[in-house]
């Protein structure tokens, strides 16, 4: 079946609601106007405003009605337009979301999942193109998904429905209109492991979500060079899938960490400080890593496309590690 | 065949298999096993030089009765 | 003053013993002057001295072995330290000035120099040690380094010889060279800015093994060039001399870090070689079977069956193999041995292991060995048959877990239900690691190599 990323997630939501009548979706515009990036586009005509409802403009607010839905009995999905705008509801989701189970005593489970657009390549400039996730990433209590592929968007959204905590996946906002084949029977996949999407012999370039077409991409241009690379895809931000990264390294004994977020403190820093810990003895070359540029990510499209993780700059990056490097 | 020509034979098929023999001062009674250090393998080498370069193809029952160079001088001469 | 310490002359010399010193106490010894030559073990070498001063004592005997890292020998400060001449005896107290009861290195290190003289000392690149203090009990002041500075440059200390400096090399090379044996300081880097990394090790410690054995060297061709022949026999004797050195190495570090044990069963072989003579009469010459393809046949199924005894031990953990990679023993003629690996053994019927083994035996002695067969073994075969013995209790070849033993095909009286007669036997053993399996694992291992060659038919 012949089909678009963001077909795939609205596919994932429609059967979500044709399987679990506990499950609805709210958010800033998914109603009337289809969601920011079209993804529930249809979705109230077919489930109806009880099911699909359009909120305020207050993050804090929906995102703690869907907290308090999650609480009631519910299994909501929240969508959030883009993760810089999360950050009026980080309240909810840090200090409540995360933490109730633990402050109950394991009494309140908060099975929420909120789904929010990441990342840049868009010109949508400064407030709308950052990648945080890796922020909340950070935080004990939060499940964190990165679907980058078509499978993983019609995937994923049911499993993490499935699970009793909160669960936040974030949608690269380049990926909505990428168009590939999927299976006619493709439904839930698991959110637990991280997958070798490309294998190879002499270096891994570990990444997520947008980052995903970079390195596989670099990849293949660095496979016209002789270099052999692996690509493993996280899929899960938190919790990272140790062993298969532990893997991939034990195998090349080199690794580039590819990461749409800034470089200092970030998720890149968490992969690389962790194959540090666990895979020192397996390793041939520094850990490398390519991320944006720590500047707000600019609207102009070359300082844009400049800023970002570049095909160019994996390869390079790939090409120092394996010792190859010009 | 005559003998001289068995034993040039013979020893070109050694010389090749056991290069680090001194094929010329070889004594004819020296064992191939014990003496010459051949393993098995060696040993079928050998049989198969000598039947490419004599026709001479040693039968598996005859093995056990090739056991020094001279042996094996004297069957390929009775037989080629 | 720090003490001269036993140095480590290689990643596996763990102790040393003086053999003879070159210094004397009361000697001014540079960084770099030869001070001793130490016995490591494998060889006698010289060893230099890391600190500059005076030195005041033995502090081990001639001959007396001491793990690396222990203080051999003491030196104190500058010859001004020292009174002139060598003490009374060779092994003497420290020869002491400023105060009774102390060296002189003692007091320059007690003496208080606060951290912005030491600072300020640094920037000018004065010597703290060096300098009389005239502050109180002898405190180095700002002044003294001034003057000190302004004195001149450190001229009189000799400058540093050039240390031969050892390569960058990647965390995994360092583990791979230490589990290896093979030298870093020795190999060229290929990785990023010229380090050393772990795939440079593997081809050193393979190309230890894959050398050119002297099985390998040409004929000599009637007429031949004698000197030819002669420089090639030196430069063979050399390379079975080195493969010899490396084959030490393996063992002993088999012998060190695996716990063996070690099983032994004697096999009926009547109708394994029965059948492979039925199968010979059918066969040219170059197709025949040996019985060491039956062997190896059996053995490669069995382990396929005993997984404990098919894998690499690797970072403290069994890694247990699906295929069997067959190391096979080959004694290269002129000395020394290889063990190749025939790759997917147990799923080669013993004709194709017999052409394998032709294949690599021929190769192996031709010097003409694959990488991967070097290195990748999960399991060894050592057939000492044709060298007239029973029995063979090997050495496990690290990081492989077993090791199985083939001795000589012999006609032993057999009994056979209430019955005696005539049997070809044959003993076969196996070396096994204690870490991953026990004897009655071991034991089945052997069983079943037993009962695969009672059917060889099914092989």
């Amino acid at each position: 079946m012949r089909t678009t990323y963001r077909e795939a997630m609205r596919a994932a939501m429609r059967e979500a609601m044709q399987r679990d009548e506990r499950v609805f979706l709210m958010g800033e515009d998914v109603g009337r106007y289809g969601g920011g990036f079209a993804v529930s586009l249809g979705l109230l005509e077919e489930f109806g405003p009880r099911r699909i409802r359009d909120t305020p403009l207050s993050e804090a607010a929906f995102v703690g009605a869907g907290i308090g839905a999650a609480l009631g009995g519910m299994r909501p999905i929240v969508e959030v337009m883009t993760v810089n705008f999360s950050l009026l509801a980080l309240d909810q989701i840090v200090n409540n979301a995360a933490t109730l189970l633990h402050m109950s005593g394991g009494q309140f489970n908060v099975p929420l999942v909120i789904r929010m657009t990441t990342g840049g390549g868009r010109q949508l400039a400064a407030q709308h193109s950052h990648s945080l996730e890796g922020w909340l990433a950070h935080i004990p209590g939060l499940r964190i998904l990165a679907p980058a592929t078509l499978e993983d968007a019609r995937g994923m959204l049911w499993t993490a429905l499935e699970d009793p905590d909160p669960v936040l996946i974030f949608e690269h906002g380049s990926l909505y209109n990428v168009e590939g084949d999927l299976a006619d029977d493709a439904g839930a996949v698991d959110i637990d492991r991280a997958v070798v999407r490309r294998a190879g012999a002499d270096l891994s370039l570990i990444t997520y979500g947008g980052t995903l077409s970079t390195a596989l991409d670099a990849a293949e241009a660095l496979a016209a060079d002789g270099i052999d690379a692996e690509v493993l895809d996280l899929r899960s931000l938190r919790p990272l899938d140790d062993a298969a990264i532990r893997a991939t390294v034990a195998k090349t004994h080199r690794a580039v960490v590819v990461d749409e977020g800034w470089r200092s403190g970030s998720l890149s820093a968490e992969v690389s400080a962790r194959i540090t810990e666990s895979a020192f003895f397996d390793l041939d070359a520094p850990v490398g890593r390519v991320c944006s540029l720590e500047v707000p990510i600019p609207y102009a499209r070359h300082l844009e496309e400049a800023a970002l993780p570049s095909v160019a700059r994996v390869a390079e990056a790939a090409r120092e590690a394996v010792g190859a490097g010009a | 065949m005559n003998e001289t020509d068995a034993r040039s034979a013979v020893l070109q098929a050694l010389r090749e298999v056991a290069p680090d023999v001194e094929a010329e001062d070889l004594d004819p009674g020296a064992r191939l096993r014990q003496d010459l250090e051949l393993d098995s393998l060696d040993f079928l080498r050998l049989l198969e030089l000598l039947a490419a370069s004599t026709g001479v193809a040693a039968q598996e029952e005859d093995y056990a009765s090739l056991t020094t160079v001279q042996s094996l001088v004297d069957y390929v001469a009775a037989r080629a | 003053m720090p003490d001269l310490r036993m140095p480590s002359l290689g990643a596996d010399m763990e102790r040393g013993k003086v053999v003879e010193w070159l210094v004397r106490p009361g000697d001014y010894v540079h960084r770099g002057d030869l001070i001793a030559e130490v016995d490591t073990e494998k060889t006698v070498m010289e060893i230099e001295s890391f600190e500059e001063g005076v030195l005041a004592e033995y502090l081990v005997e001639l001959g007396q072995t001491v793990p690396v890292g222990t203080p051999i020998a003491r030196v104190t400060g500058t010859p001004a330290d020292v009174p002139a001449g060598p003490p009374a005896t060779p092994i003497a107290t420290p020869p002491d000035v400023a105060s009774p009861d102390g060296a002189a290195a003692t007091a320059a290190a007690e003496r208080a120099v606060p951290p912005p003289i030491r600072h300020l000392a640094h920037r000018l690149d004065v010597d703290v040690d060096h300098i009389d203090g005239t502050g109180p009990a002898g405190a180095v002041t700002r002044a003294d380094v001034e003057a000190a500075a302004s004195a001149g440059p450190r001229s009189s200390a000799p400058p540093e010889p050039a240390a031969a400096r050892p390569p960058r090399s990647s965390p995994r090379a360092r583990r791979l060279a230490d589990e290896l044996g093979v030298d870093l300081a020795r190999l060229t880097g290929t990785g990023p800015d010229g380090a050393v990394i772990g795939d440079d090790v593997r081809r050193a410690a393979e190309g230890r093994l894959e050398e050119r054995p002297a099985g390998a060297v040409p004929a000599p061709t009637a007429g031949g060039d004698g000197a030819d022949v002669r420089g090639e026999r030196a430069r063979a004797a050399e390379r079975t001399a080195s493969l010899r050195r490396a084959i030490g190495s393996l063992m002993a570090r088999s012998k060190r870090e695996i716990p063996h044990y070690y099983l032994s069963t004697t096999i009926d072989l009547s109708s394994a070689l029965e059948w492979m003579r039925d199968e010979n009469a059918d066969l040219p010459l170059a197709e025949r079977l040996v019985p060491a393809a039956l062997l190896l046949a059996a053995s490669a199924r069995a382990a396929k069956q005993v997984p404990e005894m098919n894998g690499l031990f690797v970072d403290g953990a069994f890694r247990p193999s699906d295929a069997v990679h067959l190391g096979v023993a080959v004694a290269l003629r002129g000395g020394g041995l290889v063990a190749p690996a025939i790759h997917d053994a147990e799923r080669l019927a013993p004709g194709e292991l017999m052409s394998a083994l032709r294949d690599v035996v021929a190769r192996a002695r031709a010097g003409r060995l694959r990488r991967t067969e070097m290195s990748d073994p999960t399991i060894t075969v050592t057939n000492l048959g044709d060298l007239g013995v029973e029995s063979v209790f090997g050495v496990i070849y690290a990081p492989q877990v077993a090791l199985v033993g083939f001795g000589r095909v012999v006609e032993r009286p057999w009994a056979i239900e209430g019955l005696l007669g005539v049997r070809p036997v044959v003993t076969a053993t196996l070396s096994a690691d204690h870490r991953v399996s026990d004897g009655l694992r071991g034991g089945r291992f052997l069983a079943l190599v037993d009962e695969l060659l009672q059917k060889p038919e099914e092989l």
